[in-house]
């Protein structure tokens, strides 16, 4: 009955892998350009936008990613927008991920003493100069730690888009064990994978950050 | 480029006296606490005032408000014949160019050197080219004594000499009016001095000078005026020999009791 070697599972979960990348990668820097976005009105804009957009991050952060994939993938159906399962996982990933990518990096710019803002303003610079050459290149040194270890969070996130239907590496790891009849040999291939990806990752996390402590002493 | 150190003494000879910093029925206040309550003060070309005071008698607010950093809600401020107009960026940045401040806690950038923290405003802000920024900054480094950290990061440096760094920062900006706040507050006493000695020489050199400070002998040796604030209010002012020596007011007879116990 099982015609399946051990390298015909590794074989077609890595090609799934491709797609776990792929749906990271887009995640990731999709949620990064409408996080900074975010960041940039948040700092610019009047109280209620800033509301606005605090109630945006708490919604996301406050709610399951399941539940996101769910109404991102029946919620536009709904709307009588057909919605492929790649497009509703795409666009639920990136806005979970802005959520907690705006909410970090404005935590960054805020631990710039303010006498940062107050001298750089008093020698006339804008507000884009300031953002570009004394708020940001400070905030981004703190901030690479902690955006590089969500990086993580993304990473594992995506194996919730299998729910509604994409194959990613969980998925495909769930439709070879139903073909195969070996899950645990199935699924610990997935979770090496998975480790595999993440691991070095969140060791690069940690290498920035003690670089960040070396650098203040 | 003009040498930025000969300017202010140029100019002052030029139009000494004429007024520079004018403050009409200034009022400011934090939600319903009002800090100041109503301040007219003129200052002149080339005069060094001192702002003495309790804390929380609104002397750094009023300083603040001179280059916008404090928005206040009544009354009017120019500075070199421009008025403060908070909403306007571009009159921000026209006013802020005239008025240069330097701080308390210094507020260097500390992710650039020595040198490109006192070339960033005038290359960002005067369109001037690095080459020219880079000789002005070597020149007003040594001028307060650190030509030799150009490329120094700021945390590699004591507290008066970041200071030091800091006045030439604001310099390299060219500006008219120089405000000090508390500048030698968070620095060890034997390097209070250093910085000391730069303002005085900028004194001389007929830059004019707000500074709010608690250095009395510095205030009397150096200012034109002095100014006492209390409550909100300019309560007693007038040349420091003749304030310190003779004060008008209890209040300021308590306050300057108060330093000597």
């Amino acid at each position: 009955m099982n015609d399946f070697s051990l390298w015909d599972i590794l074989r077609n979960l890595l090609m799934a892998l491709r797609w776990t990348v792929a749906l990271s990668v887009i995640a990731f820097v999709g949620g990064g350009v409408v996080g900074a976005l975010l960041l940039f009105l948040r700092l610019r804009a009047g109280k209620a936008l800033d509301r606005a957009i605090g109630t945006y991050v708490q919604l996301f952060q406050g709610t399951p990613l399941l539940m996101q994939l769910f109404l991102a993938y029946f919620g536009i159906a709904l709307l009588g927008v057909e919605v492929s399962a790649w497009t509703a996982a795409t666009v639920a990933l990136t806005l979970y991920t802005s959520a907690y990518l705006t909410e970090i990096w404005r935590g960054c710019v805020a631990s710039i003493p303010k006498g940062q803002w107050e001298a750089s303003g008093s020698l006339a610079l804008g507000f884009g100069e300031q953002m570009r050459h004394v708020i940001l290149p400070q905030a981004l040194k703190i901030a690479t730690a902690p955006t590089v270890g969500f990086l993580v969070q993304v990473v594992k996130g995506t194996a919730l888009a299998s729910v509604i239907g994409f194959v990613e590496l969980t998925k495909a790891g769930s439709m070879i064990s139903n073909a195969t009849f070996q899950p645990f040999v199935v699924f610990s291939c997935v979770a090496l994978m998975y480790f595999a990806l993440c691991f070095p990752i969140s060791l690069y996390a940690r290498h920035l950050e003690r670089k960040i402590h070396v650098h203040r002493r | 480029m003009s040498i930025v150190a000969e300017a202010p003494a140029h100019a002052a000879h030029v139009a000494a006296g004429a007024p520079i910093v004018q403050i009409t029925a200034l009022r400011k206040s934090y939600g319903s606490n009002e800090v100041l309550k109503g301040i007219d003060l003129t200052v002149r070309r080339g005069e060094v005032i001192a702002i003495i005071g309790k804390s929380g008698s609104g002397k750094s607010t009023l300083l603040r408000c001179i280059n916008g950093l404090e928005v206040f809600q009544q009354g009017s401020l120019s500075v070199d014949g421009k008025p403060l107009l908070h909403e306007s960026a571009m009159a921000m940045r026209e006013l802020r160019q005239r008025v240069g401040m330097i701080f308390q806690g210094f507020n260097l950038f500390p992710h650039l050197t020595v040198g490109k923290n006192v070339m960033l405003a005038p290359t960002l802000v005067k369109k001037r080219s690095t080459l020219e920024t880079a000789s002005q900054a070597r020149k007003l480094l040594t001028r307060v004594g650190l030509a030799e950290k150009f490329d120094a990061m700021p945390d590699q440096l004591s507290g008066g000499q970041q200071q030091r760094v800091a006045i030439a920062r604001a310099l390299a900006m060219e500006p008219a009016v120089l405000l000090c706040d508390e500048i030698t507050s968070a620095l060890d006493p034997e390097l209070v001095g250093e910085v000391l000695r730069v303002v005085e020489s900028l004194a001389d050199e007929g830059m004019t000078l707000l500074m709010v400070t608690h250095e009395m002998s510095f205030a009397r040796k150096v200012g034109d005026r002095v100014i006492f604030m209390h409550q909100g209010r300019v309560h007693e002012m007038g040349p420091p020999a003749e304030l310190f020596a003779n004060p008008q007011t209890p209040e300021l007879q308590q306050f300057l009791s108060s330093l000597h116990d």
